[in-house]
């Protein structure tokens, strides 16, 4: 095809000038595109439809979180986590609970405990609903995201009566939750989690062996041993490949330990493995749930959140009477507690990956840093590796795979 | 981190300190986690024995992430975070850097150190030698200063709006309504402590 100099020109930034370069061309993809899961822009170099290269612009969504948990006490900067990974809220919540009672060294009450690993659990298939119905999306497939999401939101119904809110729950507390569960939340949730699988099923009568969504992400994407170290992958990306590694079961935290679960793995480590997987977690965080349900009615009512502590505020009729309830409830609320001078790194298993926290205190009631390891960040990262070679039909497949949100990549 | 015991953390410090003398400054355990204070110049050969020897197996990258000490005379330090999923145990490694000195870059060790190095380099402005791409990432394009310093105001220094009559987003010096109110809410007597005095009395406790 020839082109007057003019037009050449004019076209500079997406055409190669030379004529055996006419098949090379730079194509800019979002950063308002629907598969890109939010907002990513991506400079990507193709040979014909064979991507050669990838520059991921990110940052699009950074709001400075690091910046302002330093300018918060530790209470007021837990609402920001909701907004990292928005498709699971209380998981990053609890990850910077996690680090604040690591620094201060409290053990939190059993009922808390339970509570926390059960709406962790609800987060990690909220989590994996979306992404897996997304990706079915971006292969072309659009029904099974209004199955999945019609379960996803009786969970965020779930969230809402927990804590108020859908979606920005701030629940989890250092030292606790908020508040204690009503019986018939839990009923509901016990409910909920019997018709689960059934649903489940149908979404993988959809998806699992359907020739489209096979085509489209067997054997893309793949993620080998190597990669998986030189790129910092963690989460599903890692069990894709076949290492069982899970922080729930390697490093336990909370009462994980003491819980029957599967760590579901790949083979090949290709899209449609971690997908596989991603289904597999859903059955068994399932599971997890039952079993911290069982687990609070056998053990009965209890304190959520440290009682007589520092940390919790004091009971509402307790202040009507007590000056030194009303005084430690003012002072909880405006200077917050103090956090001894030190540093720590909590991490937990996100339905996304490791997301870590790390702590630097100064033994005042603000963080002096905190730096937020998100899971998304070295994953995408790893998008020009992984999709070099590939066409460009393939990268939604690939984005969708690795699971991104920008929430918690740009902070 | 219950399998991570102290014990194998001790080991593990000695073994380090003795196979890589000149790198490591000091060792310390602190909450169940290792922290290797190492010297700034030998961070390279110190990342890379603990990437390839048998003992330490450190094979993942986690984090890099810098931390601004403005009174110190090195005001920046580089905490690098590594995991072992084979030997399943973690360590921290710290080096102080400052404004002029670069610090090596690990990219050709760990590939994954690529952004968050430019994140480092970003949020600090701390340099790192030999990085392949050392851009800014997380900050707008043609942003200016180095924003998780201490010193660099929380508003920032620049608001972005969209001027109708222009027809485009326009940057302005911040203007704020109102005074950005940053209370000190630390009693100048005593802080909250986790204890609070007469707490011993009631026995038990938290």
């Amino acid at each position: 095809m020839k082109k007057p100099a003019e037009a050449r020109e004019t076209m500079a930034d997406t055409a190669h000038l030379s004529e055996e370069d006419d098949r090379k061309f730079t194509l800019n993809f979002g950063p308002q595109h629907p598969a890109a899961h939010g907002v990513l822009r991506m400079i990507m170099d193709l040979d014909g439809e064979v991507v050669t290269r990838i520059d991921s612009h990110i940052g699009l969504l950074h709001r400075g979180t690091e910046k302002l948990l330093e300018y918060k006490t530790y209470l007021q900067g837990l609402p920001y986590f909701d907004r990292l990974d928005y498709c699971s809220p209380m998981n990053q919540e609890h990850a910077w609970c996690l680090a604040i009672e690591k620094m201060l060294g409290v053990e939190v009450p059993r009922r808390a405990s339970l509570i926390r690993v059960m709406f962790s659990e609800i987060g990690r298939i909220m989590s994996h609903i979306l992404n897996v119905t997304t990706q079915a999306m971006d292969c072309g497939a659009l029904t099974p995201i209004t199955w999945g999401f019609e379960e996803r939101e009786k969970l965020c119904v779930f969230y809402e009566r927990a804590s108020g809110s859908r979606m920005h729950a701030a629940y989890f507390r250092p030292g606790g939750v908020h508040q204690d569960l009503p019986q018939r939340l839990i009923d509901d949730i016990a409910a909920w989690c019997e018709q689960f699988p059934a649903k489940m099923d149908r979404i993988e009568d959809l998806i699992t062996e359907n020739r489209i969504f096979k085509q489209r992400n067997v054997d893309i994407g793949v993620v080998d041993q190597r990669t998986i170290m030189d790129w910092g992958f963690s989460g599903v990306m890692v069990r894709g490949t076949g290492l069982a590694w899970d922080l729930r079961r390697s490093q336990p935290y909370e009462c994980y330990s003491e819980l029957d679960f599967k760590v579901p793995v790949g083979v090949h480590g290709d899209n449609y493995d971690r997908y596989v997987c991603r289904m597999e977690e859903m059955k068994e965080s399932t599971k997890i749930i039952q079993q911290c349900i069982a687990l609070m009615v056998k053990e009965g009512p209890g304190p959520v959140l440290l009682a007589g502590s520092k940390l919790s505020p004091p009971r509402r009729a307790e202040m009507k009477n007590s000056m030194e309830a009303l005084i430690h409830h003012f002072k909880l609320y405006t200077e917050g507690f103090h956090v001894p001078a030190g540093e720590c790194y909590a991490a937990i298993e996100a339905p996304k990956g490791e997301f870590g926290v790390y702590l630097v205190a100064d033994g005042t009631n603000r963080p002096y840093r905190a730096k937020i390891r998100a899971p998304g960040y070295p994953h995408l990262q790893a998008m020009d590796h992984l999709s070099k070679g590939h066409m460009l039909a393939d990268v939604s497949a690939i984005l969708g795979s690795l699971d991104i949100v920008f929430g918690e990549v740009d902070r | 981190m219950a399998n991570m015991n102290t014990e194998n953390l001790i080991d593990l410090a000695a073994h380090i300190e003795a196979r890589m003398p000149d790198a490591v400054r000091s060792t310390q355990i602190v909450v169940g986690e290792l922290t290797v204070l190492a010297e700034r110049d030998h961070i390279l050969p110190l990342l890379r024995f603990l990437r390839d020897d048998q003992q330490c197996n450190f094979e993942t990258l986690i984090d890099i992430c810098g931390v601004d000490y403005p009174e110190r005379n090195e005001r920046f330090e580089v905490v690098y975070h590594l995991l072992s999923m084979r030997m399943n145990h973690r360590v921290r490694v710290r080096i102080r850097a400052d404004e002029e000195t670069a610090v090596a870059s690990c990219v050709a060790i760990w590939p994954a150190a690529n952004w968050f190095e430019r994140e480092a380099f970003d949020m600090y402005g701390i340099q790192f030698a030999d990085h392949p791409d050392l851009r800014r990432i997380l900050t707008d394009y043609g942003f200016e200063g180095f924003p998780l310093r201490k010193d660099f105001p929380l508003t920032g220094h620049y608001e972005v709006r969209y001027d109708d009559l222009e027809k485009r987003v326009i940057y302005e010096p911040v203007k704020l309504v109102q005074e950005y109110r940053n209370f000190d809410f630390l009693s100048p007597w005593e802080g909250m402590t986790s204890e609070i005095p007469g707490d011993e009395k009631a026995g038990g406790g938290a």
